[in-house]
């Protein structure tokens, strides 16, 4: 009984601290070997400096309680000038304990800095813009938007480069961080072992809309994830000429305005420009953040969040870098047929 | 009409004083303006991040509060009232009239403010600095508008004021200590606030140079950080944090001497280890330049770079620990008084233990991955912020308001403000680590709902409008405590600042004291008749004149900076010239000072 007193507070903070945060997101709820060895450490540091706490706080309450002046009491203390025994208990343990952390610390900081690929592994170039994220996979031709599509169960290596400013490239629930700086490549590698959409982040401030700089890793089985792959690089005949009617409108809408900047399916775009749409219509959420359903006002009217995007992106993600596509650029029925065209955008068969 | 006079010369003399105890008092005074606008921020910082998505303020405001919070807290308030206290106390805790250049230390002051006013008017003139305290290229460099510019020029004018003061103390800890007052018998206050001013010597020049390219960058089309120039946008990081890094002990040292002084006092004991304690004074510091690229874990500068500034890092734990443990030592065997400068010093205990063990979290680096540029970063840095310097500043404040101000601030209300302050403190910041690890970055606008962070967020906001109110506590109690006349000694003190009529006479010590031992005024209260011996006869005291041109060259580089800013070159020539033109002033004319006569400082101190 007494033994289960003294590791209830370790185990309560144990117990919170799993507990805690969205699955998928936090840190504390890691899902692949990378975030679970940084989760180890961080539990081993924590341990460590739980047990300095304790030890202050011990001899910092009885010290309190103890000598603290009690009423009517004049006497002088005892000047002592110190103690060299007690001095070197209280250099040494520090010494022992900060190896404890350090020696795994190292080992571990040499294992996440492996990051040459193998014949297995997967490279995939990640370019930070503001505020919204490239995926290059080099060895496949394909350049995705937003959405990380990687298979399980296999090593990934990311190399990380930036257009503008330094960004921050993690996702917490895989791996730690590491930083996409203009004129440097950055490596990093994580494997995911379970499906599911992972949320990833910028953590280096990037400007006005670095809060937004949100993205989404998409696990899936090495099978789907070759399914996909094969879509984005030959997408079918039906991306670039739909048979639709009004898609096939949209798409020239889509061509006199967006184009410049947006590829489908390997055409348009430029290295500056916004992000590829060749799967746009499979993205989890709207320029990283905005649910497909939620509904907005423009001009005195309800609009689809996506219509509501591309009136006044501004609105939604203040600094980025598209213009504002209003009445003039394109009227009520282009916008419909250019929302219809855009969401035929689809590599995966089932929707 | 006599009124209105004596009422200007009242002014002028605060204008041109170089006495070391009014400008201590400027310090205050303008560090506690600046003190509440940073609070002001953050409070507007944590009301936008009450609730998801709130829209309180916009993107780019934000950006420029959390930009300007963090500058002005470090720059303009925490250093400042540091510096505050440094100047009033360090020379009469060294038993000396003054600092070594009273002219320099004046100047120091007005550089401060002068390059702290121009950084605020930013937020009036085209939008305030928006790319965090760091200001990282090429974000600061490319990619923002004016405010950066505000920043260079602010920073680099405050800066220049700041090295003049730090080489001052310098100076003065060396040369002008009393008789017996030798370096091991110096009080901590003294010593830390020493060891801090050798490293604003060697830390401010690398912000200088690194201010300067960005200057050059920004105003001149220089390509330091561009990259497809051939620049390096990675050098203004080593740069900032070789200033930086130590930047947190310059505030962190001096504090440290404050609740080093405090929890003897009140303890009623010398320091347990006082060796021990300056020698882990001295390896914090040197330290703290050891390890600056521990900010840069995530930059890319390879495992053996973060494996070396990991254990190096590690390595500040222990005399961080021995300083710990020297101070539970100190009141331990002690009869410990509970006055609020003490409790400040108590609070401070766990309070900088646990700011102290997530900076080791921090060091370790693999983990770092997971922690860096998230609330866990923002909770380790105010647990050591607030935790330390500022619970210190109080503390200070508390215990050294009788000696600089001549008056008592009112207990009751000190000790609410402190259980306020210290319970927002924790509610504010505890829950930041769960925050960071559970995925938000920090510098963030706003959060999304739906993410499992807006509980905590709730929680962190309330505890800031706690922080604020005790805050407000402490003003009133500033106005209200102004009848309660103190005595010359009033905590029972150790040091020699207690030894000397309240108020503290303009010449200090009418006679330079000898030191006899460690904590010389208890010594003699223990061996003697209590009160300090003299080490010379009662004589005339030499005293500099007070001078104008401060003033007037601090505001030629104000005037020289909107020309920089605003691309006017006249208006920058006729800056530069105005404070190039006192400097030869300064440098022709002949100023002797004057001389206190003897007969009138018997008469004062016979009053006294």
């Amino acid at each position: 009984m007494k033994n289960l007193w003294r590791a209830l507070p370790f185990s309560f903070i144990l117990l919170f601290l799993a507990g805690c945060g969205k699955q998928n997101l936090s840190a504390l709820d890691p899902r692949g070997p990378v975030a679970e060895m940084q989760y180890s450490l961080i539990i081993l540091s924590l341990l460590i400096m739980i047990f300095v706490i304790v030890v202050v706080a011990a001899i910092y309450i009885y010290v309190l309680v103890r000598f603290r002046e009690k009423p009517g009491d004049n006497h002088i203390p005892k000047q002592v000038e110190g103690n060299k025994n007690l001095e070197i208990i209280w250099t040494a343990i520090p010494i022992v304990l900060l190896l404890i952390l350090a020696i795994p610390n190292v080992m571990d900081t040499f294992t996440l800095a492996e990051t040459e690929p193998d014949e297995d592994s997967l490279v995939i170039e990640v370019t930070g813009h503001q505020f919204w994220w490239e995926f290059e996979y080099t060895d496949l031709g394909i350049t995705a938007g937003q959405d990380l599509y990687i298979p399980t169960d296999t090593r990934i290596i990311f190399d990380l480069e930036a257009s503008d400013v330094i960004h921050s490239f993690w996702i917490p629930a895989l791996a730690g961080k590491q930083d996409n700086v203009p004129g440097i490549t950055n490596s990093l590698w994580i494997e995911a072992p379970e499906e599911g959409v992972y949320q990833g982040k910028c953590t280096e401030l990037c400007g006005e809309s670095h809060w937004l700089m949100d993205f989404k890793v998409i696990a899936v089985d090495p099978d789907t994830f070759e399914a996909w792959a094969q879509g984005m690089a030959e997408p079918s005949e039906e991306l670039i000429e739909p048979a639709d009617e009004v898609a096939a409108e949209g798409r020239e809408v889509y061509e006199a305005n967006c184009l410049a900047c947006h590829a489908v399916g390997g055409e348009g775009g430029n290295p500056q420009g916004g992000p590829d749409l060749t799967n746009f219509a499979e993205r989890e959420v709207i320029a990283g953040f905005i649910e497909w359903d939620a509904d907005t006002e423009y001009d005195g009217e309800e609009v689809s969040a996506l219509e509501g995007w591309l009136r006044e992106p501004q609105e939604y993600k203040p600094g980025n870098y598209m213009p504002a596509f209003g009445h003039e650029a394109i009227d009520e029925d282009e916008m419909a047929s250019l929302l219809e065209y855009l969401d035929t955008l689809r590599v995966l068969d089932d929707e | 009409m006599s009124q209105a006079y004596a009422k200007k010369s009242v002014l002028w003399d605060w204008l041109t004083t170089v006495d070391h105890k009014k400008i201590g008092i400027l310090y205050l005074a303008a560090g506690g303006f600046f003190f509440a606008l940073g609070g002001l921020e953050a409070m507007l910082m944590r009301i936008q991040l009450m609730f998801p998505e709130l829209g309180f303020v916009s993107e780019q405001t934000f950006n420029e509060l959390l930009t300007m919070h963090g500058t002005t807290m470090i720059f303009l308030a925490a250093m400042p009232l540091l510096f505050g206290f440094m100047n009033y106390i360090v020379p009469l805790q060294i038993g000396a009239r003054d600092v070594a250049f009273p002219f320099l230390n004046s100047l120091g002051f007005w550089l401060f403010l002068a390059g702290g006013i121009l950084l605020n008017l930013s937020w009036f003139l085209g939008g305030a600095p928006d790319a965090g305290w760091t200001a990282y290229t090429p974000l600061s460099s490319a990619y923002s508008g004016t405010g950066i510019d505000y920043y260079v020029l602010g920073l680099q004018i405050s800066g220049a004021g700041t090295l003049i003061a730090g080489i001052n103390f310098l100076v003065t800890i060396i040369n002008m200590r009393a008789p017996g007052m030798s370096m091991m018998r110096m009080p901590l206050f003294t010593w830390s606030s020493f060891v801090a001013s050798a490293l604003i010597l060697f830390a401010f020049p690398a912000l200088t140079i690194g201010l300067l390219l960005l200057m050059l960058e920004r105003l001149f089309g220089a390509t330091y950080f561009a990259v497809d120039m051939g620049g390096n946008v990675v050098i203004w990081q080593h740069l900032f944090w070789i200033f930086g890094h130590p930047e947190v002990y310059i505030l962190i040292l001096p504090a440290f001497g404050i609740f080093s002084e405090v929890l003897a006092t009140f303890s009623k004991k010398r320091l347990f280890g006082y060796s021990a304690m300056v020698f882990a004074t001295l390896i914090i510091g040197f330290l703290g330049f050891m390890v600056w690229a521990h900010h840069m874990f995530t930059v890319g500068i390879g495992p053996v770079a973060n494996a070396i500034f990991a254990v190096a890092t590690m390595a500040i734990a222990v005399p961080t620990g021995i300083k710990i443990f020297n101070w539970l030592f100190t009141m331990w065997g002690g009869r410990i008084q509970f006055t609020t400068a003490n409790l400040f010093a108590i609070g401070f205990i766990p309070s900088f233990v646990m700011g102290g063990v997530t900076g080791v979290m921090l060091a370790t680096s693999a983990a770092n991955y997971q922690f860096h540029d998230t609330y866990f970063v923002v909770a380790h840095f105010h647990y050591v912020i607030i935790g330390g310097v500022v619970l210190g500043l109080f503390a200070g404040a508390f215990y050294w308001w009788p000696r600089m101000f001549g008056y008592k601030l009112n207990e009751t209300l000190g000790k609410w403000f402190f259980w306020l302050f210290l319970f927002g403190f924790h509610l504010t910041f505890f829950v930041q680590h769960f925050v960071g690890l559970m995925g938000m970055p920090r510098r963030v606008a706003s959060y999304l709902p739906g993410q499992g962070l807006d509980g905590l967020n709730l929680i962190s906001s309330v505890g800031a409008f706690f922080m604020a109110v005790a805050f407000l506590l402490f003003v009133w109690n500033v106005i209200v405590s102004v009848k309660n006349k103190a005595e010359a000694d009033p905590w029972d003190g150790r040091t020699l600042e207690w030894g000397i009529p309240s108020p503290t006479p303009e010449y200090n010590f009418a006679q330079t004291p000898l030191v006899r031992e460690l904590d010389a005024l208890w010594y003699e209260k223990m061996h003697g008749n209590g009160k300090l011996k003299a080490a010379e006869p009662l004589d005339d005291i030499h005293m500099p004149n007070g001078s104008i041109l401060p003033v007037i060259m601090s505001i030629g580089l104000f005037i020289a900076s909107f020309g920089l800013i605003y691309h006017v070159h006249p208006v920058t020539i006729i800056g530069l010239l105005i404070t190039f033109g006192c400097m030869f002033v300064r440098s022709i004319k002949e100023d002797h000072g004057y001389h206190i006569h003897k007969e009138d400082i018997q008469k004062e101190e016979g009053a006294g």
